[in-house]
């Protein structure tokens, strides 16, 4: 098996690999803070604010159970937006990228 | 050369069938199911956060007046074998197919790279929805509320950081192992064999956890004896892992978790249907039921609070009944967040797909699923507490583990007896596709860092042809599969709980900062890599080792001792010529040996000096800093100029298409 060599200084360089890099990367730790912070409110916020977590809202149910529910739909969320804009985005600068470099 | 593996197999299940006989003859063996304490239970619900202790379980009063109804959990077992043959014929038919094809390196570790995302996201799902998340959590719901399903959580937001941070990157990165992405721009044998002992190290900790759930499980739901047991999911999973390889594994998976997603689907709309469809009624039902209400009462009356009615009853909706800790559910937290994209079984799932957007897909396709059952879980939790009620539930097993079956036969049992006994095998099978999915994915995982990295890379100089990468990989599969066995046997007895949080541990402080550090940071070396893993490993396993998980004779004893106190004072207070019940005196008897239990932890600790049963919380930030300082200290050139390589690879995917052919 003969692997193909790149000059992957040259490619490192290049504008548009520079371009998705940034947006790449901005996007990827952006929501994964995100997530990780709203992720951490749970248990924090049960163990050190409970009387939120007890306000009623639909009839017996309580914050805390809408909070933790909005976990799932909020993850769901963001993968769903990721998968978006790495589609869109990402996947096309990538292949922009590897048109004109003609590999 | 399968010939020698089947005669091997063979000569496994033999050997080991011989082994249990011994074991059941010696005068010693105690009946394989232990009286189902807080501890024999504990292993099933994998629930490293806050485990009830041993003294604080026994110090559990049962119930003052005796239930109306004994209820018990009783399988039919010619339906039930029935349903567990279909399984074994179903899955053993893939590994015949799977076996065809499985010829090269690429298609034992890696399926040949020929899954599609639809299929991995499945796979994946079904690699992680242990026996413990299908029964533990809503069994931990039906008993504890809130809590449970708050716990349930992070086991989703975990995939957020396998979506956005590794996934795409280690497709386009690696072959088959953690090694191949670690040893990328460093000196790759002594990266490789640190990642193949982590690896060896986590996949044990979570192959032994599951081993011995397994055994104790189906000793409870069949009535197999636990060696039995034992063996014959062991020898299953090595025939698997040995023939059948990444695909069969692959396919054993997307079976268990198309199985798992169908029984807990129909329940929960059986139990909604009940409910007329309508949450907030179902909600208000548990507020208002009686049973759930005193069950509540009991559990904060232990905190010194009095709650009654409808106020009980809400606060089983409220956090705080079962995570005491905030700080240790924190620690929990993180190690879940981050040691879910560190555990090499699941990594390895990115393998078997041919592009990053499938590894994408794959990850998108597993979030709804798993997210899917864990709100179903909600619904199994709550219906199994107010259609069996909490004290109903604990009367089979006190950790709450059957709720979900003995939910599954009653809502069956009430359209038709026999409806009800089928739905309990169907599950029971559901719970044994389970443990053989999950069990078989760690062993792959290990096998694969045993003889990918260390035989062919570190040993032969990557100078091993396909046949003996092959034959490499299935005899170290044929060993792991054994030693998981043995150990599985060895641990009947001992409290395995803590080795999944162990496990988690290890992953998210240990492997997660070299993985990112070596995709992401320029200055990232060999040295980092050593020292990160060296430090996150040692952290959270000695962290462990001085915590709560271990055994203190002298805290069971002054536990013991209270127990003894408040029993005798409440056998004073009987009329003359009452003895205790039944369960009482047991759990006199029980506490008046523990306490004369004397003596120091395994570490020679009279008692814990860490306090916290997750150690993630120091354990991940001592990793991340060892990596890093270490990457520091020894810079190296070579690896900084390789960064734009590993970079531009992991974001375009260039150079790797064609390594998925040879």
């Amino acid at each position: 098996m003969a692997e193909r060599q790149y000059d992957w200084k040259a490619i490192a360089k290049n504008p548009k690999f520079v371009e998705l890099h940034h947006k790449k990367t901005a996007f990827l730790f952006g929501w994964w803070i995100f997530s990780c912070v709203y992720y951490f409110l749970l248990p924090i916020g049960a163990a050190y604010t409970p009387g939120i977590f007890k306000v009623k809202m639909i009839g017996v149910v309580n914050f805390g159970y809408v909070f933790a529910l909005s976990q799932f739909f909020v993850s769901w969320g963001i993968a769903l937006y990721y998968s978006h804009v790495a589609n869109k985005d990402f996947d096309r600068l990538t292949r922009e990228l590897i048109d004109e470099l003609h590999l | 050369m399968k010939k020698i593996f089947i005669a091997a197999t063979l000569a496994l299940s033999v050997a080991a069938a011989a082994f249990a006989e011994e074991q059941k003859a010696a005068p010693a063996a105690a009946p394989a199911v232990s009286a189902p304490a807080a501890q024999g239970a504990a292993p099933a619900v994998a629930a490293p956060a806050a485990q009830l202790n041993q003294a604080q379980a026994v110090a559990t009063p049962a119930p003052a007046k005796p239930a109306p109804v004994k209820r018990e959990l009783k399988t039919n077992r010619t339906i039930t074998i029935g349903m567990f043959m279909v399984i074994i014929a179903i899955t053993m038919g893939v590994v015949v197919w799977a076996a065809k094809q499985t010829k090269t390196a690429s298609d034992f570790y890696a399926a040949g790279g020929g899954i599609t995302g639809t299929q991995n996201g499945w796979a994946i799902a079904g690699d992680y929805m242990s026996a413990a998340s299908f029964l533990g959590i809503s069994g931990l719901i039906s008993l504890y509320g809130y809590d449970g399903f708050m716990y349930s959580v992070g086991w989703l937001v975990a995939y957020i950081t396998v979506l956005l941070i590794v996934a795409e990157p280690c497709r386009n990165a690696g072959k088959y192992t953690l090694g191949d992405i670690l040893s990328f721009r460093t000196s790759p044998k002594p990266v490789r064999a640190f990642a193949a002992i982590s690896t060896v190290a986590v996949s044990t900790f979570y192959l032994t956890a599951q081993m011995v759930g397994a055994g104790k499980l189906m000793a409870l739901l069949v009535g197999i004896p636990y060696k039995m047991s034992i063996i014959g999911v062991g020898v299953l999973m090595v025939g698997y892992v040995v023939f059948g390889g990444m695909v069969a594994t692959t396919w054993v998976q997307i079976i268990k978790a198309g199985l798992l997603m169908s029984g807990a689907f129909l329940l929960s709309f059986l139990v909604m249907l009940k409910a007329g469809f309508n949450p907030i009624g179902f909600f208000s039902t548990i507020v208002s039921s009686p049973d759930i209400q005193d069950h509540v009462s009991k559990l904060v009356l232990k905190d010194g609070v009095i709650l009654a009615g409808a106020d009980a009853g809400q606060r089983f909706l409220e956090p705080g009944l079962y995570l005491k800790n905030p700080l240790d559910q924190i620690s929990l937290g993180m190690a879940l967040v981050l040691g879910t994209a560190g555990m090499p079984h699941i990594l390895m799932r990115f393998f078997t797909v041919p592009t990053a957007q499938a590894a994408r897909k794959s990850v998108i396709i597993a979030m709804f699923i798993i997210g899917g059952f864990y709100i179903l879980t909600t619904l199994l939790g709550f219906g199994a507490a107010i259609h069996l009620t909490p004290q109903g539930i604990t009367q089979v097993d006190p950790g709450g583990n059957m709720a979900t079956l003995m939910l599954a036969q009653q809502m069956g049992a009430d359209i038709a007896p026999v409806i009800g006994d089928l739905f309990l095998a169907f599950l029971c099978a559901v719970a044994f596709a389970t443990i053989l999915a999950v069990v078989s994915g760690l062993v792959l995982a290990a096998s694969a860092a045993i003889a990918h990295d260390i035989y062919v890379n570190v040993i032969k100089d990557g100078h091993a042809d396909q046949h003996e990468q092959v034959f490499a990989a299935r005899a170290t599969s044929f060993v792991v599969g054994a030693c998981g066995i043995m150990i599985g046997l060895a641990a009947e007895k001992q409290n395995v709980a803590h080795l999944v949080a162990l496990a988690f541990a290890v992953a998210a402080s240990g492997n997660l900062p070299v993985v990112i550090l070596s995709l992401f940071w320029r200055k990232f070396n060999t040295a980092g890599v050593i020292s990160g893993l060296l430090v996150g490993t040692i952290a959270s396993i000695g962290l462990v080792m001085v915590s709560p998980n271990m055994t203190y004779p002298k805290v069971v004893a002054a536990g013991a001792k209270k127990v003894v106190a408040a029993m005798e004072k409440k056998q004073a207070a009987l009329p003359a010529g009452e003895t205790l019940s039944e369960n009482d005196a047991k759990a006199l008897a029980k506490a008046k040996v523990d306490a004369q239990k004397d003596g120091t932890s395994m570490m020679g600790l009279d008692k814990p000096l860490f306090t916290l049963k997750n150690p993630g919380i120091v354990s991940i930030p001592l990793g991340f800093m060892a990596a890093i300082l270490g990457a520091l200290a020894f810079p190296n050139r070579r690896s900084e100029e390789m960064f734009d390589e590993v970079y531009v690879r992991q974001n375009t995917g260039l150079g790797m298409a064609k390594a998925v052919e040879h």
